[in-house]
């Protein structure tokens, strides 16, 4: 198992050499440089050439990345070019913000897809299982943002049940009136996100109930005596929650997308949204940073999912 | 060979033997699209929505040659925020003065274009990828398997918003050939699997050994073994592409301005005054996402039941 572990470590770091690469090439790509924005009638050529060759951007791309990997291990981001602020900086507050959300919504996501599933399963083919099936075709079908959408305009608009924008609320003080307050705007788009992202929490968990219903240490369990009830609880959800566990890393791709989405529709301050103001921007070392982030943690995810896999399923396993 | 056959022949008249060929027809399987059909016809819900999603792809696609879009783009004060439901605006007119209705007629032409281009730029490429992968198994494998492993770890939605900004003049061909880069990865996974479990099949194995080329038998023996999964993961990604190309446009980075999509135009909501005073300029647009989607998903999942010969409809109602 170690070896499993230690060979899926290793195929990682050419993965993110890579990734870290292609990511710097496309920010290098961008038309205009982080200096045309500031520039005013009474700027100076001579000085924003200076500045140019100051931070470098005049070296050949390779020196330049070669720069940037190395403060990158040294903790050192860059500059943001709009906020005038370092990355880090900016990262730790909208990073923060971000966690939360992504955290309410995979908590969310199990709260929801957990007995949906299972119940799906236990009730195989009768009224139930329709509805939940029938549940997961629609979310799976509409786009998210759609639904964001149509969510902020009613239960946001039309019903004034929660905040339109923002992260929190300037006049919450306080530890619990801070924590109400952060929770309260995570709330909507923390659900409807979760909501529509189940379906394969659900139809996983449902396929492998049925598989197991019919399985032979089932049958054991009923001979023994052992009632249905606590065959479901002890036996057959205890089997197939790992490998669902396992999911939640895969899940991290879809999650961060749909927080894209959701950051811009709610303005939540979060690095979704410090994404697309970068690009609008053209704030080089903020989009650098946030896709080579978003990259890296699809990348532990994945890594995450694998080895959970291979601690539960033997048959994954390299000898 | 030839001696037995034309010896045994002649005690067989012509008639008779057309008779024995009709009769072994009617008893064998009948063919795939056969079987498909039957089951539109006895499904009236699905058969519906098929007839109603290609009349009105046929509907937007001949209306929007009548319209003239640079005329249509055009701001005209006189008609701010013209009301829905009047003779020159049935469905009223944004904050520019254009008519909503006719931006709905482009905008879904180009939408389901686009979408239609890139299910099957990326499907096919999904699907080739898939088989050859699964065909050889091994080496090859292993190889295109690391490629997929890195492509699921780029965060895409970021990727393709950084290279379109990148790109100084594209348009809805080059759009698609973008976002094709990304959206292959999920056919080809299924189709891996099938491809895998379909080469060590006996008639596979009957192929090599006489000699047949490699490619042939990829595309002309497993490939149309595998053709009810191709045909059901087709129809739902196309359900699920209509929502990438109009969620890139809702973020503003689809579609170039002045050419309207329906993404383009559920962007109309992330103007507060919008989504609260004037839900024509966004909300018709929304609407006919969901109901586009959700029909279409479900002609997949009524494909994907005619695959499951146990799931039948058409097959129940005969009994």
């Amino acid at each position: 198992m170690w070896k499993t572990i230690f060979r899926r470590i290793l195929i990682m770091i050419p993965e993110l050499i890579i990734l870290s690469l292609i990511v710097f090439i496309l920010a290098k790509a961008m038309p205009g440089d982080p200096f045309t924005g500031s520039i005013n009638p009474r700027s100076n050529p001579a000085q924003i050439h200076h500045l140019m060759q100051v931070n470098g951007l005049y070296d050949p791309w390779y020196q330049q990345y070669w720069n940037w990997v190395v403060h990158l291990f040294h903790g050192d981001l860059g500059t943001s070019y709009e906020y005038q602020e370092p990355v880090t900086t900016l990262l730790m507050q909208r990073g923060a913000n971000t966690l939360w959300l992504g955290i309410f919504i995979v908590i969310m996501m199990y709260v929801i897809g957990l007995p949906l599933g299972i119940y799906a399963g236990r009730h195989e083919n009768k009224l139930p299982d329709h509805i939940i099936r029938a549940y997961t075709y629609i979310t799976m079908a509409i786009p998210l943002f759609v639904v964001l959408v149509i969510g902020i305009w009613i239960f946001a608009y039309g019903l004034n049940l929660f905040p339109t924008s923002g992260s929190i609320s300037p006049t919450a003080n306080g530890f619990w009136p801070s924590v109400f307050s952060r929770f309260y705007h995570i709330a909507l788009p923390g659900m409807l996100v979760a909501l529509f992202s189940t379906v394969n929490i659900v139809q996983y968990l449902r396929s492998e109930v049925i598989d197991a219903k019919h399985s032979d240490y089932v049958k054991t369990a009923r001979a023994k005596g052992v009632p249905m009830k606590e065959i479901y609880r002890h036996h057959i959800f205890r089997n197939s929650l790992l490998p669902i566990a396992a999911f939640a890393g895969y899940s991290i791709t879809g999650v961060l997308d749909g927080q894209i989405f959701a950051e811009m529709i709610f303005s939540y301050p979060g690095m979704g949204l410090l994404f697309l103001n970068a690009i609008n921007y053209r704030d080089y070392t903020v989009i650098t940073v946030l896709v080579l982030i978003f990259g890296f943690l699809n990348l532990m995810g994945t890594l995450l999912s694998d080895i959970i896999l291979a601690v539960v399923d033997p048959r994954v396993r390299v000898e | 060979m030839d001696k037995p056959n034309s010896s045994f022949g002649s005690n067989i008249s012509k008639e008779e033997l057309e008779k024995l060929e009709k009769q072994s027809e009617e008893e064998a399987a009948p063919s795939a699209t056969r079987i498909m059909w039957n089951e539109f016809k006895a499904n009236k819900p699905a058969l519906i929505s098929l007839i109603l999603i290609a009349v009105f792809i046929l509907f937007v696609m001949i209306a929007s040659m009548f319209i003239n879009v640079p005329n249509m783009m055009q701001t005209n004060i006189m008609n701010y925020y013209a009301q829905p439901f009047s003779a020159n605006f049935w469905l009223g007119a944004d904050a520019g003065g254009r008519s909503i209705a006719q931006q709905l007629i482009v905008g879904s032409r180009n939408s389901i274009g686009i979408a239609i281009g890139l299910t099957i730029i990326s499907s096919s490429f999904g699907i080739a990828y898939g088989l050859i992968s699964g065909y050889y198994g091994g080496l090859v494998d292993l190889a295109m398997q690391r490629v997929y492993d890195f492509f699921m770890i780029i965060p895409y939605l970021m990727t393709v918003i950084v290279i379109v900004t990148i790109i100084p003049h594209y348009n809805a061909v080059t759009l698609t050939l973008i976002l094709s880069l990304f959206y292959w990865m999920g056919t080809s996974r299924l189709i891996r699997s099938r491809a895998l479990a379909e080469s060590q099949k006996d008639y596979v194995a009957a192929s090599k050994t006489i000699g047949t080329r490699d490619l042939k038998i990829i595309f002309g023996s497993i490939m149309p073994n595998i053709s009810s999964l191709i045909i059901v993961d087709t129809t739902l990604s196309f359900a699920e592409n209509i929502g990438v190309e109009t969620g890139l446009s809702f973020l503003g980075f689809g579609l170039p301005l002045g050419t309207p999509s329906l993404g383009t135009l559920i962007a109309n909501a992330n103007d507060p005054e919008n989504i609260t005073q004037y839900w024509w300029t966004w909300f018709p647009a929304a609407l006919e996402i969901i109901v586009l989607c959700l029909s279409i998903s479900y002609i997949g999942q009524v494909i994907r039941r005619t695959a499951d010969s146990s799931q039948r409809v058409s097959d129940k109602n005969k009994q």
